[in-house]
């Protein structure tokens, strides 16, 4: 690792205001992502500006048919909180299905969305669920937040947070996790809404993404075999060491099957 | 340079390290607790596992000065009076080892478990310790070692 200065700014304003006078320093929370990148010396920054104990952004909270987290709340309190629980069941399993318990423990919400691998589960969640991305500054649609591998919308010093679920009327992820990683091969968050189904597809593109053929076939039979004839482009698909572009496409859709099979036992 | 202040073991120490500082080397070096292993230093083996105001973290992973103000409990710290914690003789009892390497970051990621679910299926086991390998693939001794720990905890024996 690089030398850096550590800061523990006491409030969100005082944080905001480090990051817009030192263009070289970064934002860390849990650090589950950032403190390996540094180890590895992908990364060099002046400053780590430490976010995660701050009170402004904790916390869960249930109101008016929607369920907003704050940004630092780590992984393993959403998997436990019974609001959650309540709320949406599936963004709890999801939690719990990050890396593995210690990263759990340290991980937050924010920082997975902010940083969007392209295999991360949360931002699954997120672009599945239509959420909210509510920042220092302004507040983001899911839809306009996500721009490809480890790209959003947010601008330089901007901070999020916490991000706003609207409660859908059935919600599943299915996931087939990297055995060493953890993180997703391919994940698929399904939802149902007033509206509609929504999908959202993480860890087989440059980034998460909507897989709106499958939508409009689950909009016509909310069944597994609906997906059957569902076209996937699978042009930007990831190859790797693990598995081509063909195999993950068939993951893709096994696992959306798997997803709509759980929202049968899921009713409400 | 920072000035970290923390709690190990019930013990306050204060150093003045690097900010750069990893946890698992303030330990270990600053402080000599040399129990706590750093097996891939990449955040994948669980070797490094010590407990952070009551959590089981990889301190390979964390900066000490992030753990500033705050409690760790490391595997020096499980034993009390010359007695092993439940869980430290489980491992022994059932033999939850073949090198040992993984023992320290196995026995502090099953006291974390343990303490969200005291009474785990095997399945809930092999999850909640998937945060952790034992290069030497003693899992299933490793396994029986967390179901005799959770029996001699419940039971409340030492």
């Amino acid at each position: 690792m690089y030398a850096l200065n550590y800061v523990r700014p006491k409030s969100l304003a005082e944080a905001a205001k480090f990051l817009a006078s030192h263009p070289e320093a970064k934002l860390l929370a849990g650090g589950m992502t950032l403190v390996p990148t540094l180890k590895q010396r992908l990364a060099r920054h002046s400053h780590l500006v430490d976010i995660a104990q701050l009170r402004e952004l904790r916390g869960i909270e249930v109101k008016d048919g929607k369920l907003a987290i704050g940004a630092a709340t780590r992984h393993h309190d959403v998997a436990i909180s019974a609001a959650v629980k309540k709320a949406i069941p599936a963004l709890a399993e999801l939690a719990g299905l990050i890396g593995d318990p210690q990263v759990r423990n340290l991980g937050t919400l924010g920082g997975s969305v902010a940083n969007n691998d392209p295999a991360a589960d949360y931002p699954a969640a997120v672009l599945g669920l239509s959420a909210t991305v509510v920042t220092t500054k302004r507040e983001i649609a899911a839809d306009d937040f996500f721009r490809g591998m480890f790209a959003t919308a947010l601008e330089e010093g901007e901070i999020i947070k916490r991000i706003v679920f609207p409660v859908p009327k059935r919600a599943a992820y299915a996931k087939f996790h990297h055995p060493a990683s953890g993180y997703a091969m391919a994940g698929v968050f399904v939802v149902v809404t007033a509206q509609g189904v929504r999908v959202a597809v993480t860890g087989a593109g440059p980034g998460v993404f909507r897989w709106k053929a499958a939508e409009t076939a689950l909009a016509k039979s909310l069944k597994p075999a609906a997906l059957d004839g569902a076209a996937l482009k699978v042009d930007d698909f990831n190859e790797d060491i693990h598995v081509d572009r063909a195999y993950r496409a068939n993951l893709v859709r096994v696992m959306a099957k798997r997803a709509v099979a759980k929202l049968a036992a899921r009713g409400r | 340079m920072a000035k970290v202040e923390i709690k190990v073991n019930g013990v306050r120490h204060a150093r003045n390290v690097e900010d750069r500082t990893l946890l698992a080397n303030f330990l270990r070096e600053e402080l000599g607790l040399t129990g706590t292993h750093v097996g891939c230093d990449t955040s994948q083996c669980g070797c490094c596992t010590v407990h952070v105001n009551g959590r089981a973290v990889k301190s390979c992973s964390m900066l000490a000065i992030q753990a500033n103000g705050a409690e760790v409990l490391t595997i020096e710290g499980l034993a009390k009076n010359g007695k092993l914690h439940p869980v430290q003789r489980a491992f022994s009892e059932c033999h939850g080892l073949q090198c040992g390497f993984c023992t320290p970051g196995m026995i502090m990621a099953t006291v974390g478990l343990l303490k969200d679910q005291p009474n785990p299926t095997e399945e809930e086991i092999i999850h909640g310790l998937e945060g952790n390998l034992c290069r030497c693939t003693g899992y299933i001794n490793i396994v029986k070692a967390v179901k005799r720990s959770a029996k001699l905890l419940r039971g409340g024996k030492r």
